[in-house]
């Protein structure tokens, strides 16, 4: 190949053991028997069990996932229709339009967090779940627009015709040619908007109320007051999860790729 | 990560005339959804960060100037200062060790390149709480690192790392390094390589190549990294509060003091619109020098 040296071989993996090694150390100290993390004590599960009694992270494990789950629906109808009708209408304010829907994830978290603060108080809307899905909402839109966004741009179109001039009403045409057409970007789109949701603390921190946590909200506040292995095993299981929908998105995008050709 | 030439396909998006009262239909829950949630929220927080901060809790509509000028109050112009001396450094950094991977991930064979991809990708969407969680058992007193240290027999003191500047900085570069990797990496990888060739069978260095080709050319990815570890490096309070134990206070460990502790809605308000202006001045920037409208590499 072009390398003549083995040195960018070397930098890469250098680079990348550094990158795995503190998620390295999550997953193993999840496994130690000890309560002092400087302390190995051999390998044991107890902090696993541990981990699923919990009440209180159990519920907040609850919230996230639903905190995610509707978040991730309402991102998912809003930013699919809204790519589709913006790449048809023409309008000057389209692109003022699609700009401000993708500032969310452009400015620093923390803005947006405030924001939301401020002006869901002015709304005079209690901190809860309500808020925490319409913030959500706000900056997974984004993710699932961009994604159906350069899908609409590679998409054969002449098949939406084809539908049309056969007399399907545009309604049917949506759901029988183009919806189908435009899935895996939805659902690549959604897989990382929920990845993002459910990683999620400088939002939320914002937008929770004292009855409603998310897990990630849950977890910095114990995180503050020092490395307990409870948190250790539930960061592995947190890890599992994202693994998983990884893959799973990686999947859609292969099928996507191939039904696109 | 290459986007699909556009061309032909987008220019038969025709027949807007005909069904233009449905397209409607489909954009209007986006356009109600953004002005109503994101451009009313960022209207509120400049009308409120010209208002006055009321006795006790609350905000009180008088208008006034004072939370502009008291960013100016050495106090906090010191923490604005700490906070861009903390994204630089981090961004100079980034760039340092992601545009090296970039070049390099770009080079390696198909197979490979997937790989990478792949490996990039989980720490990448790992919760950015666990990967710090980590840093702190191998950073900590007589954590991982001391504990290997001793154990290949060398003696040292218990770390003095965790909950320093240097323990911030590594924190944020950890967690901002893989916009870096995947912005120069989607922009190498686009690139003619064969233009390289060219530059060195004329003559030139491979240097001189690599700065007026392959520099130039990976340009936009570059920047885009750049933007994309500098504008989170200044809001990232958590890294600096879980890393750093309280004693490094950024731009967003103030707001967000501000907003709980302080219960100064407008001067947050105030401080957020200056980072804001900063932000967006930044994008605005890199939009001009590259002419495009998209980050590189983000999606």
């Amino acid at each position: 190949m072009r390398n003549r040296t083995k040195l960018p071989a070397v930098f890469l993996a250098a680079v990348m053991a550094v990158m795995y090694l503190p998620i390295l150390m999550v997953v193993i100290y999840s496994f130690n028997a000890s309560k002092l993390t400087a302390i190995w004590g051999g390998f044991s599960l107890d902090w696993y069990g541990k981990l699923f009694q919990d009440r209180e992270i159990r519920e907040a494990l609850v919230n996230s996932l639903v905190v995610g789950g509707l978040s991730c629906l309402a991102a998912a109808v809003i930013g699919t229709l809204g790519a589709l009708g913006n790449s048809r209408l023409r309008l000057r304010s389209k692109g003022a339009v699609e700009y401000i829907a993708t500032l969310p994830i452009m400015i620093p978290e923390i803005i947006l967090g405030m924001v939301f603060l401020a002006f869901f108080s002015l709304l005079d809307l209690p901190n809860g779940m309500l808020t925490l899905v319409i913030a959500h909402t706000a900056f997974c839109i984004p993710y699932i627009y961009m994604m159906v966004k350069a899908r609409l741009v590679g998409m054969d179109h002449s098949l939406e015709e084809a539908a049309r001039d056969l007399g399907a009403t545009p309604v049917r045409t949506f759901f029988t040619v183009t919806l189908p057409l435009l899935l895996p970007a939805v659902a690549s789109g959604c897989l990382l908007a929920f990845a993002m949701s459910f990683d999620d603390v400088i939002i939320s921190i914002f937008v929770t109320g004292p009855k409603v946590t998310t897990l990630p909200v849950k977890i910095y506040t114990q995180m503050k007051t020092g490395v307990t292995p409870e948190i250790n095993a539930l960061c592995t299981v947190m890890l599992g999860v994202t693994v998983m929908v990884l893959l799973l998105s990686g999947l859609f995008r292969r099928l996507g790729r191939r039904t696109g050709q | 990560m290459s986007r699909p030439a556009s061309g032909a396909a987008a220019g038969k998006i025709g027949g807007a005339g005909r069904r233009s009262r449905g397209v409607w239909l489909t954009a209007l829950p986006l356009y109600l959804f953004t002005i109503v949630f994101v451009a009313g929220p960022l209207v509120y927080m400049l009308v409120l960060s010209f208002q006055t901060k009321a006795e006790g809790w609350g905000v009180e509509q008088v208008f006034t100037w004072n939370n502009y000028l008291r960013i100016l109050d050495p106090v906090y112009l010191d923490t604005f200062l700490q906070s861009l001396k903390l994204a630089v450094s981090t961004t100079l950094l980034v760039v340092l060790i992601g545009y090296p991977f970039g070049y390099f991930m770009a080079k390696l064979s198909q197979a490979w390149k997937r790989r990478m991809m792949m490996l990039i990708m989980i720490p990448f969407w790992t919760s950015s709480l666990i990967r710090l969680y980590g840093w702190m058992i191998l950073l900590q007193a007589k954590g991982a690192v001391y504990q290997t240290v001793r154990f290949l027999g060398f003696d040292i003191d218990p770390l003095k790392v965790l909950y320093t500047y240097p323990a911030v900085l590594i924190g944020m570069v950890y967690a901002l390094l893989p916009f870096m990797m995947l912005s120069v990496y989607s922009s190498a990888e686009k690139m003619d390589w064969s233009l390289v060739e060219a530059a060195r069978d004329l003559g030139a260095s491979p240097m001189k190549a690599f700065l007026s080709v392959t520099l130039k050319l990976t340009m936009p990815g570059l920047l885009s990294g750049v933007i994309l570890t500098f504008v989170p490096s200044m809001g990232l309070f958590f890294i600096a509060d879980i890393l750093g134990g309280n004693k490094i206070v950024l731009v967003g460990s103030l707001i967000q003091d501000q907003l709980t502790r302080g219960a100064d809605w407008p001067f947050a308000a105030a401080l957020a619109v200056v980072l804001m202006i900063m932000t967006t001045l930044l994008i605005f920037l890199y939009q001009k020098v590259t002419h495009s409208t998209e980050l590189e590499g983000l999606f």
